[in-house]
């Protein structure tokens, strides 16, 4: 069964949705997070309010997160190929995917910093802690379990980027459910491939929920 | 008394800017705390109790006025400064505000950690902290697992972990029984007398002031009423505000009037008489019996607060007599002609 040419496609399909969605996380993460900090810090009642700076990157992350993927991605061609060298398969899609993602990262990120005790951030200061601290001591390890939570939310949401690259020759199952479930019209195929991306989805979550389970010592 | 005062306010004012213009916090503080003081601070919610400790380790920055922490102004100091200033300044809060994140024993060493202390040195320092509040035993549960009262002997703990001057207490007991309080303030002035700490406690509690206060601030809208030792304050309170927290059913308010050939004392204890049992022994000493018409007394700290009013017999040699009795017992007796309050 694994010498057939299809399994081999399909296997393929597989591990290049899979990279391209885990590498674009973590693209989108390294991006995000300073963004979502600086976001949370420099908002009204953050510890370092910076009005303007704030309204900018709100503006910024709304709009890039107003447009739809597939249009970004059309849109961005030539920045994709000035850093790959080329606009199609999963690696050049990756540029596009972070280009997505990371907006949607800052506010998963915002989100998660916002929900933190402002009675704890307040002792913390009470100890003499400076804002650096606050932030690597305090708000990040106190929402561990709410990033996690996050970032489940964000490797899935990709993924349905990604196989949406399809239609673009983004690589990965999308391709294939493209090529050969759409275009040669082969159900068999478009069906498996869809089945094939609940199967990622389904690992993706439980692996994220069962993390932010341990990590939550908030429940007794 | 004579010593400079580790905390000094002085004419202290906060505003608030709102969508609705600016709101008075706090007008025209003047205080000070000596060391080794437990000093209360009582006031309705919203009288400004909270702004006025938050102003004294400046979460919250005066609008204008000075702070003295040990004679230097901490109001001027820019942050760096400040966040030195505050690791000499421990805080304890009503949501205990403890890290959830963090075991009970990674929690006091959080202060340690961010003073740069050695993780060795803050481990052996957080075990001496957890034996002194008696939770040895919880140092690797997480808040989660502990109670309302366990919470706050952990966040005293961290409170005490960088050898503050003096802790700040916020509402420290409101959100726990009045059994776990009592064990709360016990540690509280054990904390106080052991190890030196000045203590200043916010509380809408008169009887959290009573318990282990020896000093203390009425404020009431915004402003201080009253300031003065406790038991001053319980015998003889002078504001309206005051005598709202002192007598909460302001049932002292009768009126004795002298009619017929009746007359009223008032004795004041103020703490100077203990336990002795006055009125009843002054009877069996005149063997002539007292109506004792109003009595209001506390027992603070060992000592009697408080008044009674007494009808005396209407020969004048005996109410002399008794007069000299009960002066004699070095205590305050007033003759009450149209007693109001």
């Amino acid at each position: 069964m694994w010498d057939n040419p299809m399994t081999k496609v399909l296997l393929i399909g597989i591990w290049e949705s899979f990279y391209m969605t885990i590498l674009s996380t973590i693209f989108a993460y390294i991006f995000g997070t300073p963004l979502g900090i600086i976001l949370v810090m420099s908002g009204k009642d953050g510890i370092r309010p910076q009005p303007v700076l704030f309204k900018i990157l709100d503006i910024i992350v709304n709009i890039t997160r107003s447009i739809p993927f597939l249009i970004l991605m059309i849109s961005v061609t030539p920045l994709t190929r000035l850093i790959m060298g080329t606009q199609l398969g999963s690696k050049a899609t990756i540029v596009p995917l972070v280009l997505a993602a990371t907006p949607f990262v800052a506010r998963m990120v915002e989100s998660s910093l916002l929900e933190i005790d402002r009675g704890i951030i307040e002792a913390a200061h009470s100890m003499g802690a400076s804002n650096f601290e606050i932030i690597f001591k305090v708000m990040l390890p106190e929402a561990v379990p709410s990033l996690i939570n996050g970032a489940t939310i964000a490797v899935t949401t990709i993924l349905g980027y990604s196989a949406s690259a399809g239609v673009m020759g983004g690589g990965g199952l999308g391709t294939i459910a493209i090529n050969y479930g759409y275009n040669r019209n082969q159900g068999d195929i478009m069906l498996i491939t869809i089945i094939l991306l609940i199967i990622l989805v389904q690992i993706f979550q439980e692996i994220g929920m069962r993390i932010a389970g341990v990590s939550d010592k908030r429940k007794s | 008394m004579t010593s400079q005062p580790i905390i000094e306010i002085k004419e202290l004012e906060k505003t608030f800017q709102t969508k609705n213009g600016s709101v008075s916090a706090l007008k025209n503080i003047n205080l000070q705390i000596q060391q080794g003081d437990i000093f209360g601070i009582i006031g309705m919610s919203g009288a400004g109790k909270s702004t006025l400790v938050r102003c004294m380790n400046l979460l919250e920055r005066p609008t204008s006025g000075q702070v003295f922490l040990e004679g230097q102004d901490i109001a001027r100091l820019n942050n760096k400064q400040l966040q030195k200033v505050r690791r000499s300044m421990g805080m304890i809060f009503q949501q205990f505000n403890l890290l959830m994140q963090r075991t009970a024993e990674s929690n006091i060493c959080f202060p340690l950690e961010i003073s740069g202390i050695s993780k060795k040195a803050a481990k052996e320092r957080a075990k001496e902290l957890l034996e002194l509040v008696g939770l040895s035993d919880r140092a690797k549960s997480y808040p989660s697992q502990l109670s309302g009262g366990q919470k706050q002997r952990i966040a005293i703990a961290r409170a005490l972990a960088s050898n503050p001057k003096v802790l700040l207490c916020d509402e420290a007991t409101s959100a726990l029984d009045p059994t776990t309080t009592a064990s709360i303030l016990a540690l509280l002035k054990d904390i106080n007398q052991r190890l030196g700490i000045t203590v200043v406690i916010i509380t809408h509690e008169m009887s959290v002031i009573e318990q282990i206060c020896n000093r203390v601030a009425i404020i009431d809208q915004s402003q201080i009423a009253e300031v003065g030792f406790v038991e001053d304050i319980f015998s003889r309170p002078q504001t309206l505000a005051a005598q709202k927290l002192v007598f909460p059913e302001g049932h002292q308010r009768e009126v004795f009037s002298s009619h017929g050939d009746f007359s009223y004392y008032r004795i004041v204890f103020d703490g100077n008489s203990s336990f002795e049992p006055v009125v009843a022994n002054m009877v069996l000493e005149f063997k002539t019996p007292v109506n004792i018409m109003f009595a209001d007394t506390k027992n603070i700290d060992g000592k009697a607060f408080g008044q009674i009013v007494i009808q005396v017999p209407q020969s004048k040699t005996l109410q002399e007599n008794m007069l000299r009795y009960l002066r004699s017992r070095e205590l305050t007796v007033e003759e009450v002609t149209d007693y109001v309050g």
